[in-house]
């Protein structure tokens, strides 16, 4: 390195795993000189990650109210275990399974998201500061990546965008049954029809335009001039690509609204506003 | 319509420094980096800038103001209030020279341990041919111009001196997607990537995206997809099982693993 | 000599207190070919040096990769024929002896426009990435002065590819680069080359080299204008380096004065606008909205460019059947014409004039094809360039005048000395024709290496010595501003030398403004003599520019010395008082020595080369008939 001999012994003190305040730095005390308010992102996405733990955490455990005919929480669906009446539309492969359905089936979505390229900035950041913002100092002494157990495991994030999908499908399938009155005839809607149409697309924009995603359609290839389908394809999901941290938030909002409001429903606190 | 502007600006080389306050006239239309040469023709003629094209084309004069990394040629005087005091200081994550100049051949010494380029023979005319829509990825990475400013704010060896060694940085992820992209590109580099080049230490916090001055989308276009491609080599059991039997990329053929 | 284990593997920096070994405790290294400078030439040259077998070594300014190249947009000329089949070598030497009105040096813009398609194919083996046409080939398009859509590129960032790819090779190869020092003095022994003396910048402290042949490949001298598109590293390093050393200078009247530059906001005042703009559908206007190039078309270029605005419009789409529009005229002509429209009154409101294509191009395809341009207007002057025109004027671009060398070898006067690259003089006559100069860097840029590695080789054992009295006394030349108590701040008298030569020896001339430049510079000099510098030696941007502000002295000096000399206008070169071309002074350069006492510049009048018959005849023959000439 560029030091002399002479300086660095000068400068012992200063642990060599040191960050910003190492020997050969500029010698700055501030962690930061950032002047905005750079803590307020990663503060505000603390905040509301903490918030939808805490609620998801309570409603898969709950085990109750995840039904109001026609409507199946997005939580809970396919719900496999021993569920109500009218929620299993794929049968109850799972009934002995002692605790709530929607355990069986969170992991996917769960794990999805957990493994996701924007979730994992996003609560690197917020949660672990590592860093806390950009040209920040973060707290921690030592610092390896992704490279060791347990965060080599991101690497499996393919595998949980397949699950998605499936997890996509049948969600859209929920939809679909939501155009149904209580009576199971064809042709109505209400208002939770309308949410969960909302919430199903904005679950399918953030599936599709996982970075996995984008890899599968044609990332992957060398030559888009001889897979002018999957280079078509790939530019569609590229484009939905740049967008797909606000896709994450909206779809984290959207399917804590729904599983909310078919909670309500179920509960007895409201009657579902009936369309048509 | 000039005014007086109050800077901080860090003096100083590793035995020790700290921010002096100089106040300069400045004018309309002008960057940090004229108010710095204004600073150095008529008050501090031995305030070591290093610089060249002054147009954001050279990424030279890279630095931090208010602690943010930019680069000072192209940081508008009028992003900032006109009472508001500008704290400029020399990189964090390479070691200081003197005052805003430091030494970044961390950066040279990765550009040594890079493979490169390999093509196959030209074609029989003598020419090579490649389609645009195959060369374009490539090109938004070659539109570095190797500031560092992404191997300054990366967290990996801001923050962490030992991780040197073991880290190419940002910028030279963007060298193996660019190789790893490349329409005749002949050599695999998957696994350096992995391995020699530490792609792994990457937690795509996307700091790089953020201060690079061209905009050139690091996370989203390079490092993630070269993580992508390395999970396809290494820790995708599908595509490995495929590849046994036959099923692969086919995309891919014809390219040896350096 | 210890080596390599104190210092930066990279930038070859030492630190170290210790400065033990060499001459004087001089750091010393021992070449083979020694490069001085790394922009394209620079770097093109190392590369072929260390193929053919030589040690070779690039010492620069600045950090590798920095070089001014970097700032070339537009592309590289070379016919290639992948838009045009017609197109061959012939068709772009005469272009380009066209273009510089037939002052080249012939050999040069032959060996030029026969080797730039090879060069610029080896790029892309070396991994450069650059557009392409739809077959794949690597696409080429118009640019002022070229007949065909000619220059290869990237966007608008054509030089950032090119230094990035030669970059990258020479590190692949492993010559080493000492980054950050700067050559003060050429050694000689007995009227040949032996070594270069230098400092680093980052410690101050002095480096020796010594090898038998020196390339110097130190770009132009833009710094000492005003404005000027140049940065500051273009102090005519390797024009005085060369003059103090023993060579001459030809052409040095001859300084490209690009015709878009940014006007506004002051600070980027001069700053280049690609002439892409133009190629791609760009037209100039001024205050009344006039599109005015239609009334500037010389005789020389009536035949070939377009008199009505519906031709031009159409020669976009159908360049078989139309002539080129007014606006892609050589760039002398196209900056006289916009200097005149705004002496006329007839400017913007910053001075300038107006470049629009955004009402004749898509916003997507002006983002697409000049994002760069787009990037700058928007980030430095808060302009859209799809939305608004840009308002530009001249601004100092590029010097034609360099070291005189043999066209095939690059050699200079002085055995063992090369130039290539903007630093030589010849190539490109009096007027340099866009995209010319990155194919000059490349094709001499080879060859200087390929023969100073020649020479090198046939020396043996037997190399030139330096000598420790020349190495004293450069140190003693190189630390003499510390010396000097009192003296005045060379940042003024660099701000002073180059509004003067804005002012006196700029885009239109007379003989009285020379004249008093001429005597404005001898009082420079004596200012210079006396300047001090603060501080230590350390990274010294003072005593830095103190010691480049010499060599932007005499380069200065010799450009208003040959300006006042040529009473005619040609090219880069337009005297108020001469104001057409003059056949007589047609056929000769002019040389500037340095004088016996090396305080000042000679002039002598040179015969221009001969060029041979089967070449005249492409300036015979109408052009029409030039097209079907070649294979």
């Amino acid at each position: 390195m560029a030091s002399t001999d002479a300086r660095q012994s000068k400068v012992q003190s200063v642990p060599s795993s040191a960050g910003v305040g190492g020997p050969t730095r500029a010698r700055i005390n501030a962690k930061t000189l950032r002047t905005d308010r750079w803590w307020l992102t990663p503060l505000a996405t603390f905040l509301v990650f903490f918030a939808f733990i805490v609620y998801a955490t309570f409603r898969a455990f709950y085990g109750h109210d995840y039904y109001s005919a026609p409507y199946l929480s997005p939580f809970y669906s396919p719900c496999l275990g021993d569920c109500v009446g009218g929620a299993s539309d794929f049968g109850r492969p799972f009934q002995a399974f002692p605790l709530s359905a929607a355990l069986i089936v969170l992991i996917f979505p769960l794990g999805f998201r957990l493994t996701c390229y924007y979730y994992r900035k996003a609560y690197y950041r917020a949660f672990w500061l590592s860093p806390p913002a950009c040209a920040v100092a973060e707290p921690h002494q030592k610092y390896s990546g992704e490279t060791r157990f347990p965060l080599i495991l991101q690497n499996v994030h393919r595998y949980f965008w397949y699950a998605a999908v499936v997890v996509g499908v049948v969600l859209t399938y929920d939809v679909v049954l939501a155009f149904r009155n209580e009576q199971d005839e064809w042709g109505h809607m209400g208002l939770g029809t309308l949410l969960m149409l909302v919430n199903v697309v904005l679950i399918w924009l953030y599936t599709l335009s996982c970075h996995s995603c984008r890899h599968a359609v044609g990332g992957r290839l060398r030559h888009f001039s001889k897979h002018p389908v999957r280079y078509k394809m790939w530019t569609f999901v590229s484009k939905l690509n740049t967008r797909h941290a606000q896709f994450a938030w909206y779809s984290l909002f959207s399917v804590a609204l729904v599983d909310l409001y078919i909670y309500l429903l179920a509960a007895n606190v409201f009657d579902d506003p009936r369309f048509f | 319509m000039g005014y007086d502007l109050k800077m901080r600006v860090w003096r100083g080389d590793q035995s020790g420094g700290e921010l002096g306050d100089y106040t300069v006239e400045v004018s309309e239309g002008e960057v940090v980096l004229d108010a710095l040469h204004r600073v150095q023709a008529t008050q501090a003629g031995d305030l070591a800038i290093r610089w060249n094209c002054k147009a954001g084309k050279c990424g030279s004069c890279s630095a931090e103001i208010n602690g943010k990394p930019r680069l000072l040629c192209m940081t508008r005087l009028s992003d900032f209030e006109e009472s508001e005091t500008i704290t400029v200081t020399p990189m964090r994550t390479f070691p200081v020279i003197r005052d805003l100049v430091t030494d970044v051949s961390y950066n040279y010494e990765k550009a040594k341990e890079l493979p490169y380029f390999e093509p196959p023979p030209r074609d029989s005319d003598g020419k090579r041919r490649m389609a645009q829509i195959d060369v374009e990825r490539g090109q938004e990475f070659r539109k570095c111009i190797e500031c560092f400013l992404c191997q300054n704010t990366c967290h990996v060896v801001r923050d962490h001196e030992d991780n040197k060694p073991a880290f190419a940085g940002p910028r030279f992820f963007l060298r193996y997607a660019e190789l790893d992209m490349h329409p005749l590109d002949t050599h695999d580099r998957r696994e350096l990537a992995q391995g020699a080049a530490g792609l792994g230490m990457c937690n795509i916090t996307k700091c790089c995206t953020e201060v690079c001055p061209e905009g050139i989308k690091i996370t989203d276009n390079a490092i993630i997809p070269m993580k992508e491609r390395v999970a396809d080599k290494k820790f995708d059991p599908l595509v490995w099982l495929g590849s046994k039997i036959g099923i692969r990329n086919k995309d891919n053929d014809g390219r040896t693993e350096v | 000599m210890s080596e390599a284990n104190d210092r930066h593997p990279m930038t070859g920096n030492r630190m170290s207190s210790d400065e033990s070994g060499g001459m004087h405790g001089i750091e010393q290294h021992s070449y083979d070919v020694v490069v001085i400078g790394a922009g394209g030439a620079g770097l093109r040259a190392a590369i072929a040096a260390h193929d053919a077998g030589a040690r070779t070594a690039i010492v620069c300014k600045s950090l590798l990769g920095k070089a001014h190249t970097v700032m070339a947009e537009g592309g590289i000329a070379a016919a290639m024929g992948n838009r045009w089949p017609e197109d061959n070598w012939e068709v772009h030497f005469r272009d380009t002896m066209r273009g510089g009105k037939m002052l080249n040096n012939w050999r040069m813009a032959q060996l030029h426009a026969q080797e730039a398609p090879e060069r610029v194919m080896e790029l892309e083996d070396w991994g450069a990435l650059f557009d392409r046409t739809e077959d794949g080939l690597i696409s080429q398009r118009d640019f002022g002065g070229h007949k065909y859509a000619r220059l290869a590129h990237v966007g608008d960032r054509t030089g950032l590819e090119m230094i990035r790819t030669l970059q990258q090779r020479a590190v692949q190869l492993g010559i080493d680069v000492f980054m950050e020092c700067t050559v003060t003095d050429l050694m000689k022994d007995d009227g040949k080359i032996s070594g270069a003396f230098g400092y680093w910048r980052e410690t101050g402290r002095f480096v020796m080299f010594e090898a038998p042949s020196v390339i110097l490949a130190t770009g132009g001298i833009g710094k000492s204008f005003k404005v000027t598109s140049n940065s500051w590293e273009y102090t005519g390093d390797g024009h005085a380096l060369a003059m103090r050393a023993g060579a001459s200078l030809i052409n040095m009247e001859f300084v490209q004065f690009h015709p878009t530059g940014m006007v506004w906001p002051p600070s980027v005042k001069g700053l280049l606008v690609t002439e892409s703009v133009r190629g791609d559908g760009g037209i100039l206007k001024n205050s009344d909205g006039k599109r005015f190039m239609f009334d500037y078309i010389p005789d020389f270029f009536k035949a070939e460019t377009a008199d009505t605005e519906e031709e031009a419009d159409r020669w976009y789409d159908d360049k078989k059947n139309n002539r080129r529009p007014p606006e892609l005229l050589p760039r002398d002509e196209v900056a006289r014409a916009i200097n005149s429209e705004i002496k006329a009154g007839r400017g913007t409101p910053h001075g300038g004039i107006f470049l629009d294509i955004a009402s004749r191009r898509s916003p997507e395809f002006i983002r697409k094809r000049l994002p760069s341009m787009y990037h700058q207007f928007k980030e430095l002057a808060d302009v859209d360039i799809t939305a608004e025109p840009m308002e530009i004027g001249p601004t100092c671009h590029y010097v034609m005048g360099g070291v005189e060398v043999d066209a095939d070898t690059q050699e200079s006067a002085v055995t063992g000395l090369y130039a290539v690259g903007e630093c030589s003089g010849g190539m490109h006559g009096s007027n340099r024709l866009g995209g010319n100069s990155l194919g000059d860097l490349l094709v001499f840029g080879k060859r200087a290496g390929e023969a100073a590695t020649a020479y090198t080789s046939s020396l043996g054992d037997n190399r030139p010595r330096v000598d420790e009295a020349d190495v004293t006394a450069a140190q003693q030349s190189a630390l003499a501003p510390f010396e000097v108590e009192g003296g005045e701040n060379p940042y003024t008298i660099q701000s002073d030398l180059q509004q003067s030569m804005n002012d006196l020896v700029g885009i239109i001339r007379t003989a009285s403004e020379l004249e008093q430049s001429l005597s404005e510079i001898e009082a420079f000099k004596v200012r210079a003599a006396s300047m001090k510098v603060e501080g230590h030696r350390q990274y010294n941007p003072g005593w830095h520019l103190a010691l480049d502000l010499r060599n932007m002295l005499i380069v200065s000096e010799a450009i208003a010395k040959a300006a006042l000399a040529r009473q005619e206008s040609r090219g880069g070169h337009t005297r108020d008082d001469f104001p057409g071309p003059n056949a007589e002074w047609g056929t000769k350069n002019l040389v500037v020595n340095l004088t016996a006492d090396g305080t000042g510049v000679d002039l002598t009048e040179k015969p221009l080369p001969v060029m041979p018959d089967e070449l005249k005849k492409y300036f015979d023959a109408p052009p029409a008939a030039t097209k079907e000439a070649g294979n």
